[in-house]
């Protein structure tokens, strides 16, 4: 679940944890992970340079909270920044025009407009109840034309043709068709094309003035590199494109192409194509995205809501404990419970600093909730001092926990064990910022130790 | 038509990206840190690749640094470097009769093109070709190469769309070597390497056409979308993972500033690259030559400077 870059960020900034804020000396590092791993992601160089200022000034000042680890707290910092210059929000087509509304299709060799072509008519017929036409304008590549006819018939999508005419011809010719024949959406494929090929790029630019297109969509394979900005600045300059298709989606890119191609011309990202088969296309989700071009997964949603559901003086306070030792079974209960709130064990045991590095697979989380149940059934007294219980206590808790005695003595042992290792801790911790130890199966309570 | 001319067209970016840059490092006395870190931006600008760029860069530190050293001696050191990245392919040989190659690579990157190209210089070189429709999956696929076939006068085999690939491979085969050609060229669907259903479909043509005779394919070189940025290196270790590749073809080299991705490719595994593809067209496909890619790269780089 932790990635490369949470890691190095991680490894980075492990000086940081006992400091306050996150100042412009102990973010230097930490900001050079991050435009390492933007480039390796593939995002633009200079996109990444104006990146990695923006998050500099973002993260200076920031207080480090105590419920997360500095490194988090800047790949949350990126990953907010990422998901804002992705457009924020998911964007639906408008196709707002007079009917038949066009969709051009457009970009480089072999980057999926054919495909998306078909999967935008079968999305827009089944989700926004249209009644599209295909149009074949690609009479360069050999069986371009039987490509579309083929996919048009396996969703029953028609596709207007005329062989291997004039492409300007056959998009004036179809959009006519269209209104004829009472379609009120029609999609034309068009051959790919360099953007330096001057003679093809002119013959788009007349499509585009013969039919006035609502859409023209720029489909970019989610693979490509560095080159990605040249070819969507100049299809952009020569078309004004309106939205951007990216296809492959499926595969192990991560996709840093998509943040410098909406940066350089501002244009949204619509689509996502997740797959071969027609249905197999999404709607474009900036949140998504920066995840994965930051190759993360779950860390940012985790962090959120650890940031909502921790709460900081809650930490404050059971830090004090802990350095004084005072941490009782009370403490115990409400930090089980915080945790569970925050979702599978192994997840949130992958937040807190120092357990992160632990064989995961090994928690039991079924165990927790016998302790939990244990723990509830003790009075608040007995949590407070648990000296106090003695075998018939212990009889009780047993029974309305549904559990055993043998248990109870076991929650009571784990429980002393725990106060051995934070004597330990509060030792450690007046030396250096160690990690916060783990029991053998059992979760911790939820604190990060700081310096004073 | 020599690869050095048809490449240069296209170099001409990385080249003269290269130079500006140069210029500054040499003028400017002696090399620091910083104009190392600009360099190896303006590499990766001029997409020779970001791990290329830095392994450039790398050999300057090493040997550079703090030194005052003439444009030439600059240039020599990367060069130095960039060859040793690279390696030149074995001379393509005839292996039996029929030579058997499996054209393999993930979706759009120009397999089916790559095959028309390859029988159509195959049979100018009086070879007889035999092309294959392995793939059966995509829509039209099997059509397309059969438009290739007619257009290079190959022999062309096919199934229905939908058939199993592995027959078809198994198929051309045999017919290969009834009509005694001399080469098979196999079409495969496009697939992306994290399929592992797909790879597992790839791994049968090859069981399948080894049981015709052990010694097949011959060669199996994947197709690599020049324009692909760092996946590009993925996707070779994952197929070379799964089926030792003898070669690879780059394609799409016709457009701008590229060619650099061919340096990160060669540094991260010692895979030949065969075969340059530089345009849609029959004849646009070129061998690949080291030292003819390197000098495109940096020879006569400041000789050249006003080219462009
Ligand atoms: N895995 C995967 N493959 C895709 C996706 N979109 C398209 N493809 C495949 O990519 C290849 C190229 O797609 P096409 O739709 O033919 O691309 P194109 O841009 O029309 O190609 P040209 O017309 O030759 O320029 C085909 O094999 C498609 O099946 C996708 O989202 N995922
Ligand atoms: N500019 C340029 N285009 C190329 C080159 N090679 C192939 N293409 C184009 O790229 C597109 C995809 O080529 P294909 O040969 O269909 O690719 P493929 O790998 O067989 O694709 P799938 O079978 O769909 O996976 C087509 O439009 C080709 O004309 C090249 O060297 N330069
Ligand atoms: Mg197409
Ligand atoms: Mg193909």
């Amino acid at each position: 679940m932790f990635s490369q870059l949470t890691d190095s960020l991680e490894s980075t900034l492990k000086k940081l944890r006992g400091q306050g804020t996150l100042t412009e000396e102990n973010v230097a590092d930490a900001l050079r992970e991050v435009r390492r791993a933007f480039l390796e992601a593939d995002v633009n160089f200079n996109v990444t340079r104006d990146f990695v200022k923006a998050v500099k000034e973002k993260a200076l000042g920031t207080d480090v909270l105590l419920s997360v680890t500095p490194g988090q707290q800047i790949v949350k910092i990126i990953n907010d920044e990422l998901i804002q210059m992705m457009g924020g929000e998911t964007k639906e087509l408008q196709l707002t025009g007079v009917p038949p509304t066009g969709i051009m299709m457009v970009g480089l060799q072999g980057s999926g407009k054919t495909t998306f072509a078909g999967k935008i008519a079968l999305y827009m017929r089944s989700k926004r109840k249209r009644k599209p036409l295909l149009v074949a304008a690609d009479v360069y590549r050999p069986a371009a034309i039987k490509q579309l006819q083929v996919l048009g018939k396996s969703i029953g999508i028609p596709v207007y043709e005329e062989g291997q005419g004039n492409p300007v011809e056959i998009i004036k010719n179809g959009h006519r068709y269209a209104i004829e024949n009472g379609y009120d959406l029609v999609i034309y494929d068009t051959a790919g094309r360099l953007q330096i090929d001057d003679v093809l790029m002119q013959e788009l630019e007349q499509a585009r003035d013969a039919v006035h297109p609502e859409e023209i969509l720029f489909v970019a394979d989610a693979m490509i590199g560095q080159e990605a900005v040249s070819v969507a600045e100049t299809f952009f300059q020569r078309l004004n494109f309106t939205g951007v298709c990216l296809s492959k989606m499926d595969g192990d890119t991560r996709g840093g192409a998509a943040l410098s191609i909406k940066k350089m011309t501002g244009v949204p990202i619509c689509f996502v194509g997740l797959g071969e088969k027609l249905s197999e296309i999404d709607l474009f989700h900036p949140d998504r995205m920066a995840s994965r071009i930051l190759g993360m997964g779950d860390v940012v949603s985790l962090v959120e809501k650890a940031q909502s559901v921790i709460d900081e003086k809650d930490a404050k306070d059971l830090k004090k404990k802990i350095f004084n030792n005072t941490f009782d079974l009370n403490d115990f209960l409400k930090q089980l419970r915080t945790i569970k709130k925050l979702g599978r064990i192994k997840d949130i045991m992958g937040l807190i600093p120092g357990l992160n590095k632990l064989p995961l697979d090994q928690i039991n989380e079924k165990e927790l909730v016998y302790v939990e149940a244990t723990l509830s059934s003790m009075t608040a007294k007995e949590r407070e001092k648990p000296s106090i219980i003695d075998s018939s206590r212990k009889k009780r808790i047993a029974s309305g926990s549904g559990t055993s005695v043998q248990r109870v003595n076991q929650v009571l042992s784990q429980y002393d064990s725990m106060k051995e290792m934070f004597k330990k801790i509060g030792g450690m911790a007046q030396k250096q910022n160690g990690g916060t130890p783990v029991g053998s199966n059992y979760t911790p309570p939820k604190v990060k130790k700081k310096r004073k | 038509m020599g690869f050095l001319s048809v490449i240069k067209g296209g170099l001409t970016k990385t080249r003269n990206a290269l130079l500006s840059e140069l210029k500054g490092i040499v003028g400017a006395g002696k090399i620091t840190d910083e104009m190392l870190e600009n360099l190896e931006e303006h590499l990766i600008k001029a997409d020779v690749g970001v791990e290329a760029a830095f392994l450039l860069t790398d050999a300057l530190r090493e040997n550079a640094l703090g030194k005052s050293l003439s444009t030439e001696e600059v240039l020599g050191i990367m060069r130095t470097e960039a060859e040793r990245l690279l390696s030149d392919p074995p001379p393509f040989e005839l292996k039996g009769k029929p030579h058997v190659i499996l054209v393999i690579g993930v979706n759009g990157a120009g397999k089916t093109t790559t095959i028309g190209k390859l029988a159509s210089r195959f049979i100018s070189e009086g070879k007889k070709v035999l092309i294959a429709a392995g793939d059966t999956f995509r829509a039209a696929a099997i059509e397309q190469l059969e438009a290739w076939a007619e257009r290079s006068q190959a022999d062309f085999v096919k199934h229905q769309e939908g058939s199993d690939p592995a027959a078809v491979a198994y198929d051309a085969c045999e017919a290969a070597k009834a009509r005694g050609c001399d080469v098979v060229l196999i079409d495969t669907a496009g697939r992306l390497h994290n399929k592992d259903h797909l790879m597992e479909e790839l791994r049968k043509v090859v069981r399948v056409i080894k049981k015709h005779d052990p010694s097949y394919p011959h060669d199996l070189w994947l197709v690599i979308d020049g324009n692909t940025g760092q996946n590009t290196i993925n996707q070779t270790k994952v197929f070379h993972q799964s089926f030792p590749l003898t070669g690879l073809v780059i394609t799409k080299l016709d457009g701008t500033a590229k060619g650099g991705s061919v340096l990160s490719i060669s540094s991260a595994l010692q895979i030949p690259i065969r075969w340059i593809g530089m345009g849609e067209q029959i004849h646009q496909l070129v061998p690949f030559n080291k030292q003819e890619y390197v000098e495109g790269l940096f020879e006569n780089a400041l000789s050249n400077e006003d080219a462009n």
